[in-house]
């Protein structure tokens, strides 16, 4: 019982980290129909702000060396940033572009920022020692869990709260579900585009910035591909949760985190090698049963 | 009357004999006056000939981006490198081959042969449960199948040595033989878009719903070149291995694929001539930087680009095209005859 409540725990906290990332891509899917693949590139350079760009592999801190809620603005601020600039330069001189067309270019400004930081900071992976604190294992109930476990579902908790209070309650959030709901519609209706889809990625360069912060306090280490993975199991989540619908993307999150830490608790020896195979096979046979995902929103309907 | 028939023929072989002319131009000068880098320079471009047009016969005719034929190239590869590489190595390093892969080594043109039916039955494998799928779906699950392939692969360690890379390869890849790869893949793709086959596939790319009501199935042609493009993807992974003379699975990995992509996108989607058009513009971009990384003397002072702005060149040339020519240089059309020789016009037909 007590192996299985603490197979739980790191799977809500997977989860969570996983809902996190799934949220911004798919909320700028919805807005745009634009799968951010750069999402992980966001990441990857918000861990890296935290540190001066030398050749060093344990670098001095940078943004890393203020205070915490300095730093956290810090980190958040520049993944905003970065979000708002690719959205300007690469993003929205396409957003006529059929679906696969935008992934494509996702693809290529991923491609692009990779090598930008492997040009700053040079490819070796860096190890960085913020918040370290964090790491040591808190008793809860006979439960040994690690800190940073606690703050990733606290910080998701928190977060989700605040993007459902605005997307309910603020005028702004509100225009912003319309606009997912049908971009064309709410245009005529007065809904600025560009400030809506704007503002989607400022949402998706924070909750960026948070992974950044979490996911270096867990690891302790710098690599251009850092954000990789959590992206690649976040596309996929908001692919099974249903394109385009938020509930899905967080759900999603939740099932791909889920899955794969149940199956590597509980797969046989020989097979735990291949895990991640297990998960991404799970999601064509989602996609091959329910080929809009589990969560279908109106707009996602083909009309002929 | 006679020299009409002959015409016509001239002209529908046209975007193919173009190519091919321009290809073999390119090897003879290559291997008359080209360097040692050169000629390695140009094998490897006529490598990705193979490739991008492979992947052209799937996307270009079918209107489906596919991020997954790579694995298929992998694939291929590793079946290559498990039939011909290290007769000594192999039994202690890959305890998990089956012995007739593991004690035994085949001639090369065998292993070519059995390599790229591999390739092309996992193609049908996977193709016939994924071309169920449209649009965005479609291209997504393929993206699935690429990690899938690239998770199986790199922990499969007794058989493909996980991440690490297996040398030992033998490497008969020469201009020539690479020319001959890629005249066969063009040929390959060209006689299958001018097929009935090619033609109800781009019918069914072009109006899904009016292609059904003409009793076309998109299933069905979406499958056949799915297959066949996995088929040349491979065999253009069999040349690449045997070019290299090393294998490891990262090099059929998120890299290849955004490379191969960026060349049929900024060549033409939709074009044979595109595809290899691509091909060789990149090729001849990325030749340039690695001169420049090398370092260029100028005016008495050495001067090197970092590393790293070759690939951020490549993402930002395909960010344009993609903005500002979304069709590729080549458009949607192909090489056509010119007049001269007794073509019609543009826009004839």
């Amino acid at each position: 019982m007590r192996n299985f409540l603490q197979v739980l725990v790191d799977a809500v906290a997977l989860g969570s980290l996983l809902a996190l990332v799934a949220l911004a891509i798919g909320l700028v899917f919805g807005v745009m129909r634009l799968i951010n693949f750069a999402q992980g590139d966001y990441i990857t350079v918000g861990a890296y702000a935290l540190v001066v760009p030398t050749a060093s592999l344990t670098p001095a801190l940078f943004l890393g060396a203020l205070p915490v809620p300095l730093m956290v603005a810090g980190v958040l601020f520049v993944v905003v940033l970065l979000a708002l600039a690719t959205e300007r330069v690469a993003f929205r001189p396409l957003r006529d572009s059929d679906p696969a067309t935008l992934l494509i270019s996702s693809f290529a400004v991923s491609y692009f920022l990779q090598h930008l930081v492997m040009l700053i900071h040079t490819g070796r992976p860096k190890s960085v020692g913020i918040g370290q604190a964090l790491t040591t294992p808190i008793d809860i109930m006979g439960l040994r869990v690690p800190g940073i476990q606690v703050v990733t579902m606290a910080v998701t908790a928190v977060l989700l709260i605040a993007l459902v209070l605005f997307l309910k309650r603020t005028s702004m959030g509100i225009q912003m579900r319309a606009a997912a709901e049908n971009f064309q519609m709410a245009r005529l209706l007065g809904v600025p585009a560009n400030r809506v889809i704007a503002m989607a990625f400022v949402i998706s360069g924070v909750l960026g910035g948070a992974v950044s912060l979490l996911l270096i306090v867990q690891t302790g280490t710098l690599d251009i591909r850092m954000g990789l993975m959590p992206v690649i199991f976040a596309f996929f989540a908001t692919v099974i949760g249903g394109m385009g619908s938020l509930v899905g993307a967080a759900l999603g999150g939740f099932l791909v985190g889920g899955a794969s830490v149940l199956l590597q608790s509980f797969l046989p020896d020989g097979l735990r090698p291949f895990r991640d195979a297990f998960v991404f096979g799970l999601v064509i046979v989602i996609l091959l049963v329910r080929p809009k995902g589990l969560i279908v929103i109106g707009a996602a309907r083909e009309r002929v | 009357m006679q020299e009409r028939g002959m015409i016509a023929v001239l002209e529908k072989a046209w975007p193919v004999l173009v190519l091919v002319l321009g290809l073999l131009l390119a090897v003879v000068l290559a291997d008359a006056y080209g360097s040692v880098l050169m000629k390695r320079t140009v094998t490897d471009a006529l490598i990705k000939i193979v490739i991008v047009v492979g992947l052209y016969i799937f996307i270009g005719n079918t209107g489906i981006v596919s991020f997954g034929h790579i694995g298929f190239a992998g694939i291929a590869a590793y079946f290559a490198t498990w039939m011909t590489c290290c007769a000594m190595m192999k039994p202690i390093t890959m305890t998990g081959l089956p012995d007739f892969l593991r004690l035994e080594t085949y001639s090369l043109w065998f292993t070519a042969l059995v390599a790229v039916t591999a390739a092309g039955l996992v193609a049908l494998i996977i193709g016939l449960v994924l071309m169920r799928l449209s649009g965005l779906a479609a291209s997504i699950s393929t993206l699935a199948a690429l990690f899938i392939f690239h998770a199986v692969y790199a922990n499969w360690d007794n058989v493909t040595m996980g991440r690490a890379s297996i040398v030992g390869i033998p490497t008969y890849v020469t201009l020539w033989v690479g020319l001959g790869g890629a005249v066969l893949a063009i040929v390959v793709a060209y006689l299958y878009q001018i097929s009935a086959f090619g033609l109800a596939a781009r019918a069914a790319r072009d109006d899904e719903v009016a292609a059904q009501a003409s009793g076309i199935s998109l299933y069905w042609n979406r499958l056949i070149p799915f297959v066949l493009s996995g088929m040349v993807v491979g065999l253009g992974g069999v040349l690449q291995v045997h070019f290299m003379g090393t294998i490891s699975v990262n090099a059929f990995y998120l890299n290849l694929t955004f490379i191969t992509l960026a060349m049929l996108v900024v060549g033409g989607m939709r074009s044979l001539g595109g595809a290899v058009v691509g091909v060789v513009v990149l090729s001849s971009i990325a030749d340039v930087f690695r001169r420049l990384e090398a370092g260029v003397d100028l005016a008495g002072t050495r001067l090197s680009t970092p590393t790293g702005t070759q690939e951020m060149f490549l993402a930002a040339l395909m960010l344009l095209i993609l903005i500002f020519r979304k069709d590729g240089l080549m458009g949607r059309r192909e090489l056509r005859l010119p007049r001269l020789l007794g073509g019609r016009a543009a826009g004839a037909r």
